[in-house]
C-alpha cells in the first residue's frame, strides 16, 4: 500500500500519544475545567429575534440583584473601521466580528449576542439575563439564499455592497461577492458533448457539532495585561483577534490555549473571549463565560445552506468536454461564507479543458457562518459528484472508470488556476477499483452501491517550534499548534525521526501566545505538515548544534563529524563515535544548553483526494437509510502516525454521513432554530455506523521533507454525494436536497411510484 | 439563593461530603464543588453522554441527577478507575487503539464502557455500539472506540 521508498525509524509507526494518560483519566484541563481564584461567571444575553433594530437596553435592574457585579453591552466595545484579516481559514472583516460578539445597533440572527452579566455563580448570572430589558423594533427574516438575492428583499445591512468579480461596486445588496472561475469555451465544450445534464442542488444548515461547548476565561490585571484561557484551535489567532476588537497592542494579551474539546473549524473566531475580558475590566475579577449546548447551535458559526446548479457535458466515450456550475451560499449574518473554497474545490478532481464556475456569498439571517472542515467543499461536491453519477449511468460506463478516464494528475490546471504538482488523485480510484469492497458483488433488495470523490488544497502558514536538549538525551518540544486530533505525537515523531531518536524521548508542549513564536491555527490541514515541518527544523538546528559539540569534544572541525542512524562519528583521530545521549551528556563542558529553533511558512502544500465507496440499505416503509459498509481511501503524501490519518479518515466520513442523512436546522418562519438540541438535531451515534475501513494511499508530497499531505479535511467532501448515488441504485430515486432524511426518501419513493 | 442541603455520599470508594443547592445538578456538584471536572458538560440534557457517571451500579448522565440524589449512594466517576496499579485495561486499551482524537468524550466513553463490560463481559460489536449510542462522539466515527472496548473485553477475559 505505501509507495514510499524510505525507510523511516518513527515516521509510519503508532507510538502512544504523549497526551494520553492525561485525557483517558479526565485529567487534562479543557477551558471549562480552568479554575482560579476569585472567579466570577458571565452569562450572555441573546436576541430571542431573527432580525431587529435595538432600540434600547436597560440593564439597571439586572445591575440591582444580590450577585451580580457587572453588566456590558455592545456600546462597551471599541467602535471599529472595516479591516479584513485572514485569520488562517478565510478572510474576516473585524469590525462584522466585533458586532457579531456584541450587537451594534441591529441583532441579525436570533442567538445573536447583546449583553452580558458577571455575577458570583453561574445561576445568578442566568436569573440576571431576564432581568435586562430590550426594546426591539423587530424586522421580517431574511431567511433563504435565493430570496435574500432578490432585488426587492429586504436588506440586512445599508452599508453592505456587492464586490463584483474582485472590484468593488456601490450596488447594496445582500449579495456581498461574486466570484467567477472561468477557463476554455463552455458554448464550444458543451456543443461538443453527446450528453448534457444538468441538476439543481439544496443543502440545510449544519453544525460542526463538537461536543464541547465554547468557553473563555479571562483575567484583565491591574497592570493592564490581559490573560485569557480558552479553547480554540489558534491561540494566535485569539491574541489577534482580541487586539483588534479591544483596541490594544499584542503585548497586553497572553493567551493560554486549553485542551480542546473539538473544532473543525468553529473553535477560530471569538465569541466569548472579548466578552469575558470586558467583564473582568470591569469587576477586576477572573471572568469565566461557558456556552451551553442551544447557545452553541445558535450563537456560533454553522456552515451554510446553499443553493447549487452544475451543468456537466461528456462525450460518448466518457470524456468531460465541458462543466458549469451556479453556487449561493449563506453566510449567515455577516459576509464571509466559505464560497471560493467551495467553487476552488468541486471540480478539482477532473481535467477540463472548458469551464465556469460563478459563486455568490450572501447574508441572510441566520448565524454568521464559520469554516467546517473543507469548508464550502461538501456542498459544491454534492453536485458535482452526483452529476457525474448521472452520466456515468447514461453511458454505460463505470463511475470509477470514468473517473480514471477523467481524473486529475500533475501537470493539470485545476479550474481556479493552479497546475497540479505531483498529487495522487488517480491513485485513489485505482486503490477504490481493486478494493475487495468494490468487487463484492451488493446483494439484496433495495440496497445499493455509491461512489465518490473529494479534493481539499490544504494549508501551508506560519508555524514556530523551539527544542531543548535535555542532559539525559531527551528533547522538548514546544510548540504551538494546539492538538486537537493527535497532532502532539505527530510533531514529536518528525522530530525524533530527524534526530534518530524514539518518539517517546521528545516531550512535546502545547505553548501559549508568551512562550512559543507565532503559530497559525491548528486547521486547515496543516498542522502535520507545516507545524510538523517547523518541528523538522528545529530537529536539524538542534542536529547542527549536536555535530559541532561532539566537533568540539573530539578537537576536530564540523565538517568532519557525520551523523546517522543516532550516531555521531568522526574518521579522524582513529576513528570515534558517540550516541546522541552521550552528546548530551557533555553539553554543559561543550558550550552550554543546546536549543534549536525554526520558523516555518512553507509553499510545498500538496492537496489531498479522496475517493469512497458506500453500501447502503433504504427501509421502504420508512425511508430510512443504514449504511452498511463504508470504504474511504486516501492520499495522505506519507502518513507520519497512521492511526491519527485513519482516525482523520473515519471521523470526516461519519460526519459526512451525517451531513448527508439528518442533520439540519429546522427554522420556523420567524428565523429560530426549531431543534436547538443533541436530541433533534440529530448526529451519528454507534448504533448508525459499522466500521469505517479506511486505505492510506502514499504518493508523498514532493513539497515536505517527509512528503506529509494534510489529511484532516478531505474526508468530509465525498460522503453525502456517495450516499445520494448509493440511495439511488437502492431504490431509483435521485435526492438532491441535504439532508436526505427518512422523511424525505420515503417521499421520493413514493412520488416515483407516483402517489 | 436557596439554603443548601448537606449531602453524604461515597464517590470512587472515598467517604464524601458537600453542600449544595438542591437545584444543582449532580455534575455541576462533581465539576464546580469537588473539584472533579473529569466528567464533562457536552448538551446538560441527557443526549450526549460526556458526563457519564454510575451511580449503585447504573450507569447515568449525570446532568440528569441532582447532587442531593447521591445521599448514602456510590458514585463511581473516570478519577475512579486508575489506581495505584495504573490504567484501568479500558483506559490503556483506548491508548493502544488510537480511541480518542479531542479527548472530550473520552471519560464519558470509558465510564460507559466499564459498566458495559461489569454488566456483560463479552458483548458483540453490535451488543457494545447499542450499549455506547448514548455517547456521542464526533472525531472518531466510533470506529475505534467500539474496537477498544473489543479488544478490552477480550483481553481482559471476563474479568471486569
Amino acid at each position: 500500500m505505501s509507495t514510499t521508498t524510505k525507510d523511516y525509524k518513527v515516521i509510519g509507526t503508532r507510538p502512544i500519544r504523549h497526551d494520553g494518560a492525561d485525557k483517558v483519566t479526565g485529567r487534562a484541563i479543557y477551558g471549562a475545567d480552568v479554575q482560579m481564584t476569585g472567579l466570577l461567571h458571565g452569562k450572555i444575553l441573546r436576541s430571542p429575534h431573527a432580525h431587529a433594530r435595538i432600540r434600547s437596553i436597560d440593564t439597571t435592574k439586572a445591575l440591582a440583584l444580590p450577585g451580580v457585579k457587572a453588566v456590558v453591552t455592545g456600546q462597551d466595545l471599541p467602535l471599529i473601521a472595516d479591516k479584513v484579516e485572514d485569520l488562517g481559514e478565510g478572510a474576516v472583516n473585524l469590525r462584522f466580528l466585533s458586532n457579531n460578539v456584541l450587537a451594534h445597533e441591529k441583532v441579525l440572527y436570533k442567538g445573536h449576542a447583546v449583553a452580558a452579566v458577571a455575577a458570583t455563580d453561574p445561576h445568578t448570572a442566568e436569573e440576571a439575563l431576564s432581568l435586562i430589558d430590550v426594546d426591539y423594533e423587530i424586522l421580517p427574516p431574511v431567511l433563504d439564499v435565493r430570496e435574500a438575492m432578490k432585488e426587492a428583499t429586504l436588506l440586512l445591512h445599508n452599508d453592505l455592497t456587492t464586490k463584483e468579480l474582485g472590484k468593488n461596486t456601490d450596488k447594496v445588496s445582500n449579495i456581498a461577492s461574486h466570484i467567477q472561475f472561468k477557463q476554455g469555451d463552455l458554448e464550444k465544450g458543451f456543443k461538443e458533448a453527446d450528453i448534457v445534464i444538468e441538476r439543481e442542488f439544496t443543502t440545510a444548515t449544519v453544525h460542526q457539532g463538537y461536543i464541547e461547548p465554547h468557553n473563555a476565561t479571562a483575567l484583565w490585571n491591574t497592570d493592564g495585561q490581559i490573560t485569557v484561557w480558552c479553547s480554540t484551535q489558534g491561540a494566535f489567532a485569539v491574541q489577534k483577534q482580541l487586539s483588534e476588537i479591544l483596541r490594544l497592542p499584542v503585548s497586553k494579551i497572553r493567551v493560554i490555549p486549553a485542551e480542546i474539546g473539538g473544532g473543525f473549524g468553529g473553535k477560530i473566531n471569538v465569541y466569548l473571549e472579548p466578552v469575558a475580558a470586558l467583564l473582568s475590566r470591569k469587576t477586576g475579577h477572573p471572568v469565566k463565560i461557558l456556552m451551553n449546548r442551544a447557545e452553541v447551535f445558535e450563537g456560533t458559526g454553522p456552515t451554510p445552506a446553499s443553493y447549487i446548479r452544475v451543468k456537466i457535458g461528456a462525450t460518448r466515450g466518457g470524456r468531460i468536454t465541458a462543466a458549469q456550475a451556479y453556487l449561493a451560499y449563506e453566510a449567515g449574518a455577516y459576509p464571509g461564507s466559505p464560497i471560493n473554497a467551495g467553487c476552488m474545490c468541486m471540480f478539482a478532481p477532473y481535467r477540463l479543458e472548458n469551464v465556469q464556475i460563478d459563486g455568490y456569498d450572501v447574508v441572510v439571517n441566520k448565524p454568521k457562518t464559520s469554516a467546517y472542515r473543507a469548508p464550502g467543499a461538501t456542498n459544491a461536491a454534492l453536485g458535482a459528484e452526483t452529476v457525474i453519477d448521472e452520466i456515468c449511468e447514461q453511458l454505460s460506463i463505470d463511475p470509477l472508470q470514468f473517473r480514471m478516464i477523467n481524473g486529475a494528475k500533475e501537470g493539470d490546471r485545476r479550474p481556479d488556476g493552479p497546475v497540479f504538482p505531483r498529487v495522487g488523485y488517480l491513485e485513489t480510484v485505482q486503490a477504490a477499483m481493486e478494493h475487495e469492497h468494490y468487487k463484492t458483488p451488493l446483494e439484496g433488495p433495495n440496497r445499493g452501491r455509491g461512489v465518490a470523490s473529494g479534493f481539499w488544497f490544504n494549508g501551508g502558514f506560519q508555524s514556530s517550534a523551539t527544542i531543548n536538549v535535555n542532559a539525559d538525551g531527551t528533547v522538548a518540544l514546544v510548540e504551538g499548534s494546539v492538538d486537537i486530533g493527535g497532532t502532539r505525537a505527530s510533531l514529536a515523531m518528525q522530530a525524533a525521526e530527524v534526530l534518530c531518536i524514539s518518539a517517546e524521548d521528545v516531550r512535546p508542549i502545547v505553548a501559549d501566545t508568551h512562550s512559543v513564536g507565532y503559530n497559525d491555527v491548528t486547521g486547515g490541514s496543516r498542522t502535520a505538515f507545516a507545524s510538523g515541518w517547523a518541528a523538522y527544523e528545529a530537529a536539524q538546528n538542534v542536529k547542527k548544534q549536536m555535530v559541532e559539540r561532539a566537533a568540539k569534544i573530539w578537537e576536530v572541525s564540523p565538517e568532519e563529524v557525520g551523523f546517522e542512524n543516532g550516531v555521531f562519528r568522526t574518521t579522524k583521530n582513529g576513528g570515534k563515535q558517540l550516541t546522541f545521549k552521550e552528546v548530551a551528556a557533555q553539553l554543559t563542558r561543550t558550550g552550554g544548553p543546546v536549543v534549536g529553533s525554526a520558523t516555518v511558512m512553507p509553499r510545498g502544500v500538496g492537496g489531498a483526494f479522496a475517493t469512497h465507496i458506500v453500501d447502503l440499505e433504504v427501509d421502504p416503509e420508512t425511508g430510512k437509510v443504514q449504511i452498511l459498509r463504508y470504504t474511504a481511501v486516501q492520499d495522505a503524501g506519507t502518513a507520519v502516525h497512521p492511526s491519527y490519518v485513519e482516525g482523520q479518515m473515519q471521523g470526516g466520513v461519519v460526519q459526512g454521513i451525517g451531513w448527508a442523512l439528518n442533520e439540519e436546522y429546522f427554522y420556523t418562519d420567524k428565523g429560530q432554530m426549531a431543534n436547538a438540541s443533541f436530541l433533534d438535531y440529530r448526529m451519528p451515534t454507534s448504533l448508525d455506523l459499522p466500521m469505517i475501513d479506511t486505505v492510506i494511499v502514499e504518493v508523498p508530497n514532493p513539497g515536505h521533507p517527509f512528503g506529509v499531505r494534510g489529511v484532516g479535511e478531505v474526508p468530509i467532501v465525498p460522503p453525502p454525494a456517495a450516499i445520494a448515488n448509493a440511495i439511488y441504485r437502492a431504490v431509483g430515486v435521485r435526492l438532491r436536497d441535504l439532508p436526505m432524511s427518512p422523511g424525505r426518501v420515503l417521499q421520493a419513493m413514493l412520488d416515483k411510484k407516483g402517489h | 439563593m436557596s439554603k443548601k442541603v448537606h449531602v453524604q455520599t461515597r464517590i470512587n470508594g472515598e467517604e464524601v461530603e458537600f453542600l449544595c443547592e438542591p437545584r444543582q445538578s449532580l455534575l455541576e456538584v462533581l465539576r464546580d464543588i469537588l473539584g472533579l471536572t473529569g466528567s464533562k458538560e457536552g448538551c446538560n440534557n441527557g443526549n450526549c453522554g460526556a458526563c457519564s457517571v454510575i451511580l449503585d451500579g447504573v450507569l447515568v448522565d449525570s446532568c440528569l441527577v441532582l447532587g442531593v440524589e447521591v445521599a448514602s449512594k456510590e458514585v463511581t466517576t473516570i478519577e475512579g478507575l486508575a489506581g495505584p496499579n495504573g490504567l484501568h485495561p479500558l483506559q490503556q486499551k483506548f491508548l493502544e487503539n488510537a480511541a480518542l482524537q479531542c479527548g472530550i468524550c473520552t471519560p464519558g466513553f470509558i465510564v460507559a464502557s466499564k459498566a458495559l463490560l461489569d454488566k456483560n463481559p463479552h458483548p458483540t460489536e453490535h451488543e457494545v455500539r447499542y450499549w455506547l449510542a448514548g455517547n456521542l462522539c464526533r472525531c472518531t466515527g466510533y470506529d475505534k472506540i467500539i474496537r477498544a472496548v473489543l479488544d478490552t473485553a477480550q483481553s481482559m477475559g471476563g474479568k471486569a
